[in-house]
């Protein structure tokens, strides 16, 4: 894949970071557009490109076109190599149950040369951003399906992490609720869970979300981090994926922002704000 | 907090045995990282003494006494300083602890934190307590109450006189104040492991007001008070170099988990009555492969088994 020209700007001064697209071909669109509209000169997509959504073909041709810089999650490796399942991790019958009717549909729904695309995507991205060291993974930089949730993901885990794996700032997905933590004692070094595009924060909001990083102006200063919720056609995804005959469980969570699904694998304190 | 030089993990890859009596040398797991932290809280001392407890406990055996609270302080000062990533407590029953509550939110202050109780001890008081201490903490608070039948008839066996309605007792407090608990269900009662015995249990729950009931199956190990209960382990039930599966490290929770006990560290929460399993006094001493030839380790492989929640 040959990336324009904006993504290879030596030293970026923004860049937008999202993962889980999930299918969510309109999602994708109305968040690389306000990425654009906020000026981010390179775009990355931490992977799970497939799963939940309707028409899995019509993600792989905006990634491309639009030059976003695309890491390969679990489900890309599993679509890509034709496993048998996603891989994603969950535990119980139920989540994998309703994960299974997603990979199968996706599987059978994506072209042999999105497959292709997707078994040869990179597993990693470094970068200096403003004077720190950028470390992009899919779940965690030492397993694709390792979760970080907010609650179980504590300081001194992270300082480890990032010790481990040489970087100040380490930005993954996987989980599909976003979030960012800093050490106390370093606070330009943390975590950041971008969430993911491809469905609502089971949050109750309709919305998606995604991370904008901007360099601070002198080396030494933390990097901003702003989450941006986004606004698209919902009603729209919804009325495909009815089309489609995907399970009403899901079209229910693109109408309402809760999960209806993979609920149980979610630590005590996420499920205790959640409706379901 | 401190940032005192850690001593190092010793250096040598060498395998440590866990003084198993396998016939022959137990396969060596890798140790991934000190992901999780067990903290043997109140030893072996228990207000019950249930008939397949694999490590033995009840109110008169100290073998493991409790950690006294400085202890267990420098305990997560050290994994503080270790980066470990989640803590359990476990006994016993922890809530026989008389300084639970400060070594709860001092635990709760540095990572997540999973109890396993028998859940008799927890009133509606202690309950709004946990609660208020877990909606102040960033992490998460799991309690674990430990049943094993979905009636009297079939707990009470096990478990001890009138304690199956103790327990529901003390989970509904819990729930009360704010705690869904995990249920963790022994299955010495094989039905109870089948997809019937899960949705009958699911629905008894539900009945008692758990709007979202959350199981947990563990196997029996043939261990301690268990074995005069249900049998030890037959002669052919070891493992040996080969058994394991390539990254089994990240299966097994010995793997990447650790317990510290008032007398030492094991390798995990299973073994600590075990002669031979504990591998020194520090956690330094313990990060290191070991050989899985206990015949406890047969159960943990072939049920693909992890204690974590
Ligand atoms: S199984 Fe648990 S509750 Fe029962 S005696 Fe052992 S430690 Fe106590
Ligand atoms: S009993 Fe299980 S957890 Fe403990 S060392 Fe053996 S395999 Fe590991
Ligand atoms: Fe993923």
């Amino acid at each position: 894949m040959t990336a324009p020209p904006s993504s290879t700007d030596a030293s970026p001064e923004t860049i937008a970071v999202f993962g889980g697209v999930y299918n969510n071909y309109l999602s994708l669109q109305a968040v690389i557009d306000d990425a654009r509209a906020q000026g981010a000169q390179r775009i990355y997509c931490l992977g799970d490109i497939g799963g939940f959504g309707p028409h899995p073909d019509r993600s792989v041709p905006i990634l491309q076109r639009e030059g976003v810089l695309t890491m390969q999650g679990n489900y890309d490796h599993s679509i890509g190599n034709e496993l048998e399942d996603c891989a994603c991790g969950y535990t119980d019958p139920r989540d994998n149950h309703f994960a299974q009717i997603s990979y199968d549909y996706t599987l059978g729904h994506t072209s042999d040369a999105h497959k292709a695309w997707l078994r040869d995507l990179p597993t990693e991205f470094r970068l200096e951003f403003g004077g720190h060291r950028l470390l992009m993974a899919h779940g965690s930089p030492r397993r694709v399906n390792e979760f970080l949730w907010a609650s179980t993901t504590p300081r001194p885990f992270i300082r480890r992490l990032l010790d481990e794996h040489e970087a100040d700032l380490l930005l993954v997905t996987h989980t599909g609720i976003h979030w960012s933590r800093f050490l106390e004692e370093e606070p330009t070094r943390g975590v950041v869970n971008v969430g993911a595009i491809g469905r609502p924060a089971n949050d109750g909001r309709t919305e998606v979300w995604y991370a904008l990083l901007t360099a601070p102006e002198r080396p030494g200063l933390p990097i901003d981090v702003t989450f941006r919720p986004i606004a698209y056609d919902h009603a729209r995804l919804a009325a495909d994926m009815r089309a489609e005959a995907l399970p009403e469980e899901f079209v229910e969570t693109i109408l309402t922002g809760w999960w209806t699904t993979c609920l149980e694998i979610l630590p005590i304190k996420e499920r205790s704000r959640s409706r379901y | 907090m401190t940032a005192q030089p850690l001593p190092p993990p010793d250096d040598t890859d060498q395998p440590v045995s866990l003084g198993g009596d396998t016939p022959q040398p137990g396969p060596v797991l890798p140790f991934a990282a000190l992901d999780t932290l067990w903290l043997q809280i109140t030893g072996t001392i228990c207000n019950i003494a249930c008939r397949h407890c694999f490590i033995t406990c009840g109110p008169k055996n100290d073998s493991h006494p409790m950690m006294d609270e400085e202890h267990v302080l420098e305990t997560l000062r050290e994994a503080y300083d270790r980066g470990v990533r989640e803590y359990y407590f476990t006994g016993g029953e922890p809530f026989m602890h008389p300084k639970i509550l400060p070594i709860i939110e001092a635990t709760l202050a540095q990572g997540p934190l999973t109890i396993l109780t028998n859940g008799i001890l927890i009133t509606d008081t202690l309950a709004a307590r946990l609660a208020e201490i877990a909606q102040a903490s960033e992490y998460s608070l799991d309690v674990r109450v430990s049943i094993d039948g979905t009636t009297p008839e079939e707990n009470d066996p096990i478990r001890g006189k009138n304690t199956f309605h103790r327990i529901l007792a003390g989970a509904q407090a819990l729930h009360r104040g704010g705690i869904n608990p995990v249920f963790t269900v022994t299955t010495v009662h094989a039905r109870l492991a089948e997809s019937e015995g899960r949705a009958e249990f699911l629905a008894l729950l539900r009945e008692l007001g758990f709007t979202r009931p959350r199981l947990k199956m563990i196997p029996p190990f043939k261990l301690g008070r268990e074995v005069r209960r249900g049998g030890g382990y037959d002669a052919a039930e070891y493992l040996v170099e080969g058994d394991l599966m390539d990254g089994e490290e990240h299966v097994l929770q010995c793997g990447s988990c650790r317990m510290v006990t008032a007398k030492g560290v094991y390798p995990c929460p299973i073994l600590i009555e075990e002669e031979g399993a504990r591998m020194g006094d520090t956690l330094a001493d313990a990060l290191k492969p070991i050989r899985l030839d206990q015949r406890a380790c047969y159960t943990c492989h072939v049920e693909g088994f992890t204690c974590s929640t």
